[in-house]
């Protein structure tokens, strides 16, 4: 085994990926891990908005893993450019909106770039045959390798065995006969795997580490772009489409209503890029109007908000108006009573 | 002694770490680097990102809502 050769991993901060970089670590080749970062990824940010989340344990599994391996990690912002891969995904959606096999070859074809760059040899990732129902199939992996761009130079140290041999292998940078022939859903063998290599502590799997794949997120994306007429987010957007309660009384605007404390805050961070309302005659949430309104507009919003606030069931209640970070107003409404709102408001 | 600033706030991680990462990717070792976060997770994963990639976390501390990260860069960049 060549002592000189040196890899790039993709790590997601999940166990295969980091069972992938240390079986080839231990081939003595020299492993540095790459993370991309979509704004999608699910990493820490309902800790980081959430006042009750705050205190709980946190750690960015991605460096967590690199940590363990001590191996650099180079954390790379694609938010730009992976949009298109969200808006037209050659091999469509899953589930969601989760464009996963797109997703996979966008970042490897990545990776493929950040290696040339940097003069390394080949690819790993933690990829399993049979693993996940639309990227992670034997008929998806040759897919991904092609795209991508990097062809023989992608490496799956967990399933090579059930893979044409690659060119570590070919030229012997790395045995394969110390790589592994897992395939389908079951994590038995990485467990056992981890069990051998020294790992008790690892993220466990919950169900993909993106937010594309959750449903909830998926309707609320797609209600933006309906309501713009076109697939199109900014970072903003797709940060603010994971807070608090989104509600779109009309066509042409969305009212979004923090849950507790913590979501206020973080959407008080955005009240110069909207109109923004604040219950004041009472405790209550803060909440952002998401289009252009009228005066009217505003108030069936704050009729909402007030709904939301301790003073629900009172006759009145006051709150600030700040338009676009311009001076503030007040105005008084009467809570929408529950009843009255339409489920459809509900997105 | 001054620092170069690296401002983070209103930024989820990983965005901090990876603005903390391509600013000290630009400087010379020795020099310091002041992160100002908002996101309370910076002062694990900036920390943490230093200590693989070899820089030095010189100083760590929360001022009313800002989260600082004070950095030393290292020779291996």
């Amino acid at each position: 085994m060549s002592q000189n050769r040196k890899a790039v991993a993709l790590i997601s901060g999940g166990l295969d990926s980091l069972l992938a970089a240390k079986v080839i670590q231990d081939q003595g080749i020299h492993v540095e891990g790459i993370n991309f970062y979509t704004g999608f990824c699910v990493e820490g940010h309902t800790h980081a908005i959430r006042k009750k989340d705050r205190n709980k344990p946190k750690r960015n599994n991605a460096l967590w893993s690199a940590e363990q391996l001590g191996m650099k990690l180079h954390i790379v912002d694609i938010i730009d450019e992976y949009k298109d891969v969200v808006y037209n995904p050659r091999h469509g959606y899953g589930a969601n909106m989760n464009p996963c096999l797109d997703c996979k070859i966008f970042m490897v074809q990545k990776a493929l770039e950040w290696m040339q760059a940097h003069d390394f040899d080949f690819i790993i990732t933690g990829e399993v045959i049979g693993q996940r129902p639309k990227s992670q199939r034997k008929d998806t992996m040759p897919v991904i390798s092609n795209e991508s761009g990097a062809d023989d130079l992608l490496l799956r140290p967990l399933c090579a065995r059930n893979l044409p041999e690659t060119r570590p292998e070919k030229e012997g940078w790395v045995n394969r006969e110390q790589l592994f022939d897992f395939s389908g859903r079951t994590r038995k063998p990485q467990m056992a795997l981890a069990a051998s290599l020294g790992f008790e502590d690892y993220a466990q799997p919950a169900g993909g580490c993106c937010f594309l794949t959750d449903a909830a997120y998926s309707i609320k994306l797609q209600d933006l772009w309906k309501s713009r007429g076109e697939k199109r987010y900014e970072l903003d957007d797709i940060m603010l489409l994971k807070v608090g309660r989104h509600m779109r009384p009309r066509e042409h605007f969305k009212v979004i209503i923090a849950r507790e404390e913590g979501e206020g805050k973080f959407l008080r961070g955005y009240r110069k890029q909207f109109v923004c309302l604040d219950t004041v005659s009472h405790a209550g949430p803060l909440a952002l109007i998401d289009g252009e309104v009228t005066r009217q507009d505003i108030e069936l919003a704050a009729q909402l908000v007030a709904r939301y606030s301790q003073g629900r069931s009172a006759e009145s209640v006051e709150l600030e108006v700040s338009d676009h970070g311009a001076e503030a107003y007040r105005i008084q409404v009467a809570p929408m009573p529950a009843h009255e709102i339409p489920q459809g408001w509900h997105v | 002694m001054s620092h170069e600033i690296v401002d983070a706030r209103r930024l989820l991680c990983p965005m901090p770490v990876i603005r903390v990462q391509n600013r000290i990717a630009e400087l010379p070792a020795g020099t310091l680097v002041k992160a100002i976060c908002s996101d309370p997770g910076a002062l694990s994963d900036i920390p943490a990102w230093c200590r693989i990639n070899g820089h030095q976390v010189l100083e760590t501390r929360v001022d009313d809502d800002e989260y600082i990260v004070i950095v030393q860069v290292g020779e291996n960049t």
